[in-house]
């Protein structure tokens, strides 16, 4: 139980600007189930995807070994050759095709180029029974909810030899009863000899399955605890991923807050997917003018969701709850009634579903608030190019002109043309979203000048972000989100990166 | 508080990717397209002989091709949306066999008759842009289906025969000539030409030559990039004696036909509507990031359903005046004017992933197929080499979009 299995030496990762990882190492010993933690961004899929070969060998620096040899990989093939699979976040499923297809995906039980499909069913339902799948292996993949889905792909996993398991966030779409079969079958497979490595933000689950832990920080590693001979605890465990101090990256800013402007009660949501399952339950929150409010929130804990679903009901079915704006009910039953509101929504996906990236400037500083623009559906173009520029110039936006196209601009300035576009509609409230995400570190800097000048304008600011210091830096109070529900709130004074993360992973009970 | 990162000390800004503007803007993507359309016609003028310039046969180009141009209208408007219409054609034959039976059988008077059938094929589009935008099935099924649909209808209507003939104001708009109200003028050695198009053409060109200034006025006084005033005047000098000797040509044939009258307003219309109108900017916005334009907060549906309302008149109005042309509403009229339509809003620069595209590119890309068409059957070419070689321009048109796209650099789509 004691010899080291993969050895990681080293680890560095660099992409264009930023160094994803840097000499991070990591031992994971035979027949373990090994954590590893970190904050969004703190690199742990990136290192991840260097073990299973999809950032090649050559694309980073250091060294791999596996069994004591060393691994050299070129492709995601020459990894699972050596037994090494990964589960990803987003399922790698085909929902049209049957479990049992699912399972041999690219890897048939075929003779002579025919499927041999009695052994590929055959073989298939006894995968299932190992992983405890009670379904019928021809049953299509879409016809089963996420958490056997999951198991499937563990069957998946099992079908091709593995003897070391990596799990990627693997329970953070699953509900509670999923989640707990899914940690007994990890248990059952260690029984088997199968290793595991597992990404998981849910620190109480880490608590319970994982033998070790390595904390990972800013694409560091910083640690690798024992469970049992360091009697680790989940306070332990955010005490490593948080430990750092926040630099001066953000301007100073003095806050003016005045009346409440936008109240939601009681707001709860379903997943338009699973009618059943609840994004959001029960949240409350209230935002002043001139107030910067953070809502901080695990990947999965339904923030966008939250923010989406307030703006024009744009996710999720089955909504219920009030919004209050002035002190007066609305209803919001569109994007329209939202902007007519005064209700703005900065998404955290600007390409998908922020900007028409084959369209210039102008036309997507317009796109929301086109009819200031016009009189009886006509256009004032002449204007149109007169605000546009106005942005170009307050905003910094730095374009060859307003007539230059979208997707040729980079990250930072994308974003301030989709901060320009929700400005320009005059709203009281704006909800962005990741603001900063995929930003250089000026163009960041940049856009919190802007967020701290709108408050100073009156207009109350929701950001949401993965980022803790961001938060702690920017805001004036933070609401904690887990499981789609408000966990806990902190004025600026009184927030902790530790006391938000234990907020942001706290269980329902 | 300021938002210059200079004036805080603040990490340094990314390094500016700002060029100096360029003095002269060309665009392959939007100006290939008349480029193209100029060889082409004097390609085919002097393969020829000159035969193509002629003026009855620049009057035949446009006469014989009105329908599909105005088809091409509508259709490049719900390609920029992202959609496709395959019922056009069969639209086209149902409406001009509703505008018989009421003109020919029930003796409707022609100018009701003709509001009628313009309001059925808006019925007909509401139907078709209802299961698209608010069902959700995607277009070129619905449009599949309406194009059998639509088909059996005409043949229920009219059975196995055409139906006709037509009042002779529908006549006259199909494949008549404005009246010589002012007599001929001589042109020298042209000989005779009508006065009255004469002066239209005048007209035209100047009041293309106003906008423009005034347009390019204006953008200097917003500090926007323009041409330099001799390119400006070279592409304006360009496109007034283009249309000038157009329109003699005409004037020395039969004066200007009515559908050319006709397709030029429609073309200012929604060249108007598109560029200048919300509802216009909308129909980009939904083609570019169909996501992006929801959360922006245009009504998407509505939108999609508006587009196929428009398309279902446009094809009304293009199939009175197809039957009018040939002087009765025949079962089989339209067939595969749909993909004439498509063809043409590929050829004229529409992008095959939407949000790309003009109305005055689908014209021209429509004239493109005309002019070989007209072009080829004058040496003589046989049919099937026609189809050959539109076919290869279509895929020659999309090829040339695509590769000035990848060229231009990586913009993916949304």
């Amino acid at each position: 139980m004691t010899d080291t299995m993969l050895r990681m030496n080293t680890i560095t990762k660099t992409f264009p600007g930023v160094k994803a990882l840097q000499d991070v190492n990591l031992s994971v010993r035979r027949g373990e189930i090994h954590a590893i933690c970190g904050e969004n961004g703190a690199g742990k899929s990136t290192l991840m995807k260097v073990l299973s070969g999809v950032y090649p060998h050559g694309s980073y620096e250091g060294e791999i070994s596996l069994d004591g040899e060393p691994c050299e990989f070129s492709a995601i093939r020459d990894s699972e050759r050596r037994g090494i699979v990964i589960i990803h976040q987003e399922l790698a499923l085909c929902p049209q095709l049957s479990i049992a297809e699912n399972i041999f995906l690219g890897n048939e039980r075929a003779s002579s180029g025919l499927v041999d499909w009695n052994r590929t069913n055959h073989e298939a339902a006894e995968l299932l029974r190992r992983v405890g799948l009670r379904e019928n292996p021809v049953t299509p993949v879409l016809d089963i909810g996420v958490g056997k889905q999951q198991l499937v792909e563990i069957a998946k996993a099992l079908s091709k030899k593995v003897s070391l398991l990596i799990l990627d966030e693997p329970t953070a779409a699953l509900n509670d009863d999923d989640s707990a079969h899914l940690l007994e079958l990890l248990r059952g497979l260690k029984e088997d000899g199968v290793t595991s490595v597992i990404i998981s933000h849910k620190l109480n689950e880490i608590a319970e399955i994982a033998d070790s832990i390595t904390i990972l920080r800013d694409g560091r590693s910083i640690e690798t605890l024992d469970m049992k001979a360091d009697h680790v605890t989940e306070d332990r465990i955010i005490s490593g991923m948080v430990g750092r101090d926040l630099e001066h990256r953000f301007p100073p800013h003095d806050p003016h807050i005045g009346d409440e402007v936008l109240r939601i009660e009681d707001w709860t949501v379903h997943s338009p997917v699973q009618h059943d399952r609840i994004v959001v339950d029960k949240a409350n929150l209230t935002l002043k003018r001139g107030e910067i409010v953070g809502l901080a929130g695990l990947m999965g804990a339904g923030r966008t969701e939250l923010a989406m679903s307030v703006f024009g009901r744009s996710y999720g079915v089955g909504i219920s709850g009030r919004i209050i704006k002035d002190g007066k009910e609305i209803e919001v039953k569109n994007v329209g009634d939202a902007i007519a509101h005064g209700i703005a929504y900065a998404t955290e996906d600007r390409k998908r579903y922020g900007l028409n990236l084959i369209e210039d400037v102008q036309r997507n500083v317009s796109a929301a608030g086109l009819r200031k623009l016009a009189r009886r559906g006509w256009v004032n173009e002449h204007e149109e190019h007169r605000v546009a520029n106005e942005f170009r110039t307050s905003m910094n936006i730095k374009a060859p002109s307003v007539m230059s196209v979208t997707g040729k601009l980079s990250g930072g300035n994308q974003q301030k043309v989709v901060l320009s576009k929700w400005i320009f509609t005059d709203p009281d409230v704006l909800i962005l979203d990741e603001p900063t995400r995929g930003i250089d570190v000026g163009a960041k800097y940049e856009i919190y000048s802007i967020i701290n000048r709108l408050a100073d304008e009156g207009k109350a600011v929701l950001v949401i972000s993965s980022e803790l210091p961001e938060l702690l830096g920017l805001c004036d109070r933070i609401y904690a989100l887990a499981n789609g529900r408000i966990t806990g709130e902190a004025a600026r004074a009184d927030a902790t990166q530790e006391g938000l993360m234990r907020y942001m992973t706290r269980e329902q009970e | 508080m300021s938002t210059a990162p200079t004036d805080t000390g603040a990490p340094p800004a990314a390094p500016l990717e700002v060029k100096p503007p360029r003095r002269i803007s060309f665009n392959p993507r939007q100006s290939g397209i008349y480029v193209a359309f100029a060889l082409i016609v004097v390609l085919f003028s002097f393969l020829t002989g000159g035969a193509l310039l002629e003026p009855q046969n620049i009057s035949n180009i446009i006469v014989q091709n009105s329908y599909v141009l105005i088809l091409a209208i509508g259709m490049i408007l719900i390609i920029i949306a992202g959609h496709i219409d395959l019922s056009a054609g069969s639209v086209v034959a149902l409406t001009g066999a509703i505008a018989a039976v009421l003109m020919v059988n029930l003796h409707v008077p022609w100018p009701l008759a003709l509001i009628i059938t313009l309001i059925a094929g808006a019925a007909i589009g509401a139907w078709q842009g209802y299961w698209i935008a608010y069902f959700g099935i995607p277009a070129f099924i619905v449009t599949l289906a309406g194009m059998l649909a639509f088909r059996a209808l005409t043949l229920s209507v009219l059975g196995n025969q055409g139906i006709g003939p037509f009042p002779d104001p529908i006549r006259t708009l199909s494949n008549g000539f404005t009246d010589g109200y002012l007599g001929n003028v001589a042109l020298g050695p042209l000989g005779g030409a009508d006065l009255v198009s004469l002066l239209v053409g005048i007209v035209a060109v100047a009041g293309i030559g106003v906008t423009q200034w005034r347009k390019r006025s204006a953008r200097m006084g917003y500090l926007q990039e323009v041409d330099p005033l001799p390119l400006f005047l070279l592409k304006f000098g360009g496109a007034g004696v283009i249309v000038l000797c157009v329109v003699v040509q005409l004037a020395r044939f039969k004066n200007l036909p009515w559908v050319l009258v006709l397709l030029t307003v429609l073309v200012l219309a929604y060249s108007l509507v598109m560029t200048r109108a919300v509802f216009g900017r909308h129909i980009y916005a939904v083609g570019g990031n169909l996501q992006a334009a929801t959360l922006s907060g245009v009504k998407v549906k509505s939108v999609t359903f508006w587009i196929f309302v428009n398309m279902g008149v446009l094809a009304a109005l293009a199939g009175v005046i197809f039957a009018g042309r040939l002087n009765q509403a025949g079962p089989t009229a339209g067939n595969a004017f749909e993909l004439d339509a498509i063809a043409a809003a590929f050829i004229g620069g529409a992008a095959v992933q939407g949000g790309v595209g003009k109305v005055v590119g689908a014209i021209t890309g429509g004239l493109i197929m005309a002019v070989i068409n007209n072009g080829m059957s004058l040496i003589g070419a046989p049919s099937e080499r026609v189809m050959l070689v539109k076919g290869l321009v279509l895929l020659a048109a999309v090829a040339f979009d695509v590769w000035t796209k990848r060229r231009t650099g990586g913009l993916k789509a949304g």
